[in-house]
């Protein structure tokens, strides 16, 4: 180990920094418990009145929902999708799976704002624009990599053994993808369908280009909020994500842990 | 048929259908948008000559290219910072700060972005705390400027760097350290001869993924730099939403396009591509 002087300086350091990482987004806390009808830190007394407009606000409240339908149908078919491709990429894989699977992985690292404008460009002629099926469809290609990746991660474990095992115990194709081969990539299937959720939960981009009128998801009422920053219900809505998120992590926290430790045992 | 079926593995079956809507539905209008860019409005090179014609144009490349080194190099530093502290602590205090650090990569990106909003304007609570100390006389302009696009860019990037960062540390083995000090190096030399080059593949991961995800970067800059800072992902936007230029923002796309592609071409050279990305999803 490094002169410990200097370690514990960088410890310090990494502290400061992760501090640094997390606690901006807790500005929203007070903001939206101001009493006062603009953004604005609250002085002396508190008000609930922004969250009980965000919760009684049609507008607030059907953005609420078309985010959940959204991201519910992304996470279902970037999933289902992800997950067949995944495990037809690991039965075959030769030296063209591997360059079909670099491939799939391109819209996650590809910049947004081109991703953006291929789908407006596309969505035009098709008349998917601002619509749930084009929103649905655009995310999940965007999703789709995500599960990609976390299914393989599980599918790397997996002994192959058992599927030949299945299959010479006279298990159809089907049986063994149902009953030996999901259930043991679970834990990816599993994280990917929330990492799914998560992307298309929060995707402003792409949506901006998208939508219009008649689709307007959660981020894209926030992000006209935040353009034009006068109304604190903003804040209020930022604190509800935050706590959506911090909901999603203890999830996802419990769910891996159980996972570890059923692979230990 | 039944000679195609040899040929072909039956796993391709499972594979097709998210390939064959990513090409129809994704690779398409991409090409579509590169061959916009030596079509629209006329065929020929009119629109990269534009290139050479306009200052503003250049002007725009020129600070998104500026702000994304500035983003990076900030960035990979600090995240070396944390990766490094993070290695070398007790498994508890590790557990701890992945925690912190994922949590703040789960944060909405509108939610962090609003959240700078209310710290750094004019009367955020930023200039306000440092007016009460005494710090400052006249509020500090953090916003509408390249100073807050990068404070927000930056915190938005340090947990990108960090992860691959931490994929290469981790396949690091300790012993080879043991022997240099063994062997009678210092402190210092250890790090700067041994664990710095055995984590140049991280480094270089952390580094070009970092960059790229700032080069199309859409949201902090447009809200922090208030259309003072104008980085080429808002300029396409504004061709396509509000003056309707595709030829121009074709021509910017493909610029961005093939710069991702020849960096992502290097990094995958020094590491796999979906450790990277496995890393980044986790």
């Amino acid at each position: 180990m490094r002169g410990g002087l200097f370690s514990l300086f960088n410890r310090v350091g990494a502290w400061v920094l992760l501090l640094f990482l997390v606690t901006p987004a807790l500005i929203a806390i007070p903001v939206s418990l101001t009493p006062k009808r603009f953004l604005s830190m609250p002085q002396g007394e508190l008000s609930l009145r922004h969250f009980e407009k965000l919760f009684t606000s049609q507008e607030w409240l059907s953005s609420f929902f078309q985010s959940g339908v959204i991201a519910v149908s992304t996470s279902v078919l970037a999933t289902t999708l992800g997950t067949l491709c995944a495990i037809g990429l690991w039965r075959v894989s030769s030296k063209y799976s591997e360059l079909v699977r670099a491939f799939l992985l391109l819209p996650l690292i590809i910049p947004q704002i081109i991703s953006a404008m291929a789908f407006y460009r596309l969505w035009i002629p098709l008349g998917l624009l601002d619509s749930y099926a084009g929103l649905i469809l655009a995310h999940t290609i965007l999703a789709a990599p995500m599960v990609l990746i976390t299914v393989s991660a599980s599918l790397a474990t997996f002994d192959p053994k058992l599927e030949q095992a299945s299959k010479n115990l006279g298990a159809s194709n089907w049986t063994t993808m149902r009953r030996v081969i999901l259930p043991s990539i679970k834990p990816g299937v599993f994280a990917g369908a929330l990492f799914a959720f998560i992307l298309s939960w929060d995707e402003i981009v792409v949506t901006l280009f998208i939508s219009k009128f008649s689709v307007y998801t959660l981020p894209r009422r926030m992000w006209n909020g935040i353009r034009e920053n006068t109304d604190p219900t903003v804040a209020a809505a930022a604190v509800v994500l935050i706590a959506i998120t911090l909901i999603a992590f203890v999830i996802f926290a419990i769910q891996s842990r159980r996972n570890t430790k059923n692979t230990a045992s | 048929m039944n000679a195609l079926r040899k040929h072909i593995h039956p796993g391709w079956l499972i594979i097709a259908p998210l390939l064959v809507m990513v090409m129809a539905l994704y690779l398409g209008p991409i090409l579509n948008i590169l061959w916009l860019s030596v079509t629209d409005p006329e065929p020929g090179f009119g629109n990269y000559a534009k290139l050479g014609e306009s200052d503003a144009l250049i002007r725009i490349l020129w600070t998104t290219v500026r702000i994304c080194i500035i983003t990076t190099v900030f960035s990979v530093t600090l995240g070396y910072s944390i990766a490094y502290a993070m290695m070398h602590c007790h498994q508890r205090q590790k557990n701890y700060m992945l925690t912190l650090l994922l949590v703040s990569f789960w944060i909405s990106i509108l939610v962090r972005t609003f959240s700078w909003l209310m710290l750094l304007g004019r009367r955020g609570l930023v200039n306000v705390a440092l007016e009460d100390i005494g710090l400052i006389a006249e509020p500090i302009a953090f916003m509408r400027n390249e100073l807050g696009v990068l404070i927000g860019m930056i915190h938005y990037m340090i947990p990108y760097a960090v992860l691959p960062l931490l994929v290469s540390m981790q396949a690091i083995d300790q012993r080879v350290m043991d022997a240099s000090r063994n062997l009678g190096a210092s402190g210092s030399q250890t790090f700067l001869r041994i664990y710095l080059p055995l984590t140049t593949p991280g480094l270089v991961a952390s580094t070009l993924l970092v960059f790229i995800l700032s080069l199309g970067f859409y949201v902090t800059p447009a809200v922090l730099g208030g259309g003072k800072v104008l980085m080429v992902a808002e300029y396409i936007s504004v061709q396509l939403l509000v003056t309707l230029q595709w030829g121009t923002a074709a021509m910017l796309a493909a610029l961005m396009l093939f710069g991702v592609l020849a960096m992502l071409w290097i990094m995958s050279r020094f590491m796999k591509l979906s450790t990277v990305f496995g890393g980044a999803a986790r």
